[in-house]
């Protein structure tokens, strides 16, 4: 049984089926008797709830604290524009302006300000979800549309990881920020690709960002039997293991597109995921 | 008086850039005697474009800023300091001048473009 064991389902290209297989591994684990978590780290645009159709237990908003100048107390010293990477807090004249959409809750205006004229006001980036969907533990970080503090919900939607657990991350596409935030500490990573030219090539992309992580890895090549064969011959010659490959099931799009669950809907696909789980505990 | 006119190029000759934030230059001239230096942009890649830009005009001491679009960041930060801003400018930066000197410029009563307007061009 796995527990105490955190995998993230990542991809360099978007669409090749990130929340397909978390899902459907997620389900599968659940229904082998592992206790499982499933948390969608993909906050600007989770979609794992459409699936999974979870009980939602207790919703919050998550905030951060972003500068507040008490206009009496400052003389203008321009200290806090100076120290800000970000554009969020800038002296003009004699007038500060905070700009909060931009701030990454540094703390470095807080402390360089020399007149104590600068306080924490919390301001909300987004909501965060707790439920259950059957027996797996559901945990979705939802962004504020025109917020940009992703990998800060991210952190905050893996706080809620359990050891006893089989946690199941969703990670959002690409190898930017908010993807290094969601892969950083966790035990293994899918690399969930599809064998067209884009899919290869964001997938390198994507090796290159866990090799830099120390993260151990297998790929996932999903529709494998369309596409060319340059995928494979990648994996191959870079000695990384394919976990498991779907094919292109019009089947599957089918379910995908009304929100259902392979496992559920196409029982002969049980045993792929079911495998999967499987690769995973031999590689522990 | 001191203004600032975006530019695609060095000289007064270089035609206006519609961009504020990410413009290519900043031409900064003397409206009586049309003495100029031309400001490379540094605030062209990365976050916070507007907000760099204005300032760094605001520090060449213009009381006015010339551009086709200008964003809400840096629309706020030349009010802030009390700096003309005025959109829709286009043809050389000479021209530009010109336009503003005989008063025909539009002023704008707040950002005219959303952000990140002028990326990607």
């Amino acid at each position: 049984m796995l527990d105490n064991f955190v995998v993230a389902i990542a991809s360099g290209k978007g669409g090749t089926g990130k929340t397909t297989v978390a899902t459907n591994l997620a389900s599968a684990a659940c229904d082998s008797g592992h206790k499982v978590q499933y948390l969608d780290c993909d906050v600007e645009e989770p979609n794992g709830h459409i699936f999974l159709r979870p009980q939602i237990a207790a919703s919050r908003q998550v905030t951060i604290d972003v500068p507040q100048v008490d206009t009496e107390k400052c003389t203008a010293c321009g200290q806090c524009g100076q120290i800000c990477q970000y554009g969020a807090i800038v002296c003009i004249k004699d007038n500060v302006l905070t700009f909060e959409q931009l701030c990454h809750a540094c703390g470095g205006c807080f402390r360089v300000c020399p007149d104590d004229a600068i306080t924490p006001k919390p301001l909300e980036i987004g909501t965060l979800a707790c439920g259950k969907a059957g027996a797996i533990e559901f945990v979705s970080g939802q962004l504020n549309i025109g917020h940009v503090r992703t990998p800060t919900l991210i952190k905050e939607v893996k706080r809620h990881i359990h050891p006893e657990c089989l946690a199941i991350i969703d990670v959002p596409p690409g190898t930017s920020c908010p993807v290094v935030e969601a892969l950083k500490d966790t035990d293994f990573v899918l690399l969930v690709t599809e064998p067209t030219p884009f899919g290869l090539n964001d997938l390198k992309l994507a090796v290159e960002l866990v090799r830099e992580l120390s993260l151990p890895f297998a790929v996932v090549i999903n529709r494998y039997d369309v596409g060319n064969e340059k995928v494979e011959e990648y994996c191959e010659a870079e000695g990384i293991r394919v976990a498991a490959r779907l094919p292109d099931d019009r089947r599957i799009a089918e379910l995908y597109s009304s929100g259902k669950m392979i496992v559920r809907e196409l029982p002969e696909y049980r045993n792929c995921f079911v495998d999967l789980v499987g690769a995973m505990e031999a590689h522990r | 008086m001191r203004i600032a006119v975006t530019s695609t190029g060095e000289s007064l000759i270089s035609e206006v850039d519609p961009r504020f934030g990410r413009a290519a230059f900043f031409i900064v001239c003397d409206t009586d005697t049309m003495d100029f230096v031309a400001i490379e942009n540094e605030n062209v890649a990365g976050g916070a474009a507007g907000i760099g830009s204005a300032k760094r005009v605001i520090d060449e001491g213009v009381e006015a800023v010339l551009t086709g679009n200008c964003g809400p960041n840096a629309q706020r930060t030349l009010d802030a300091a009390g700096v003309k801003l005025y959109i829709g400018v286009t043809g050389t930066v000479a021209e530009a001048v010109e336009h503003f000197k005989s008063g025909t410029l539009t002023i704008a009563e707040g950002p005219n473009v959303p952000s990140h307007f002028g990326m990607d061009k």
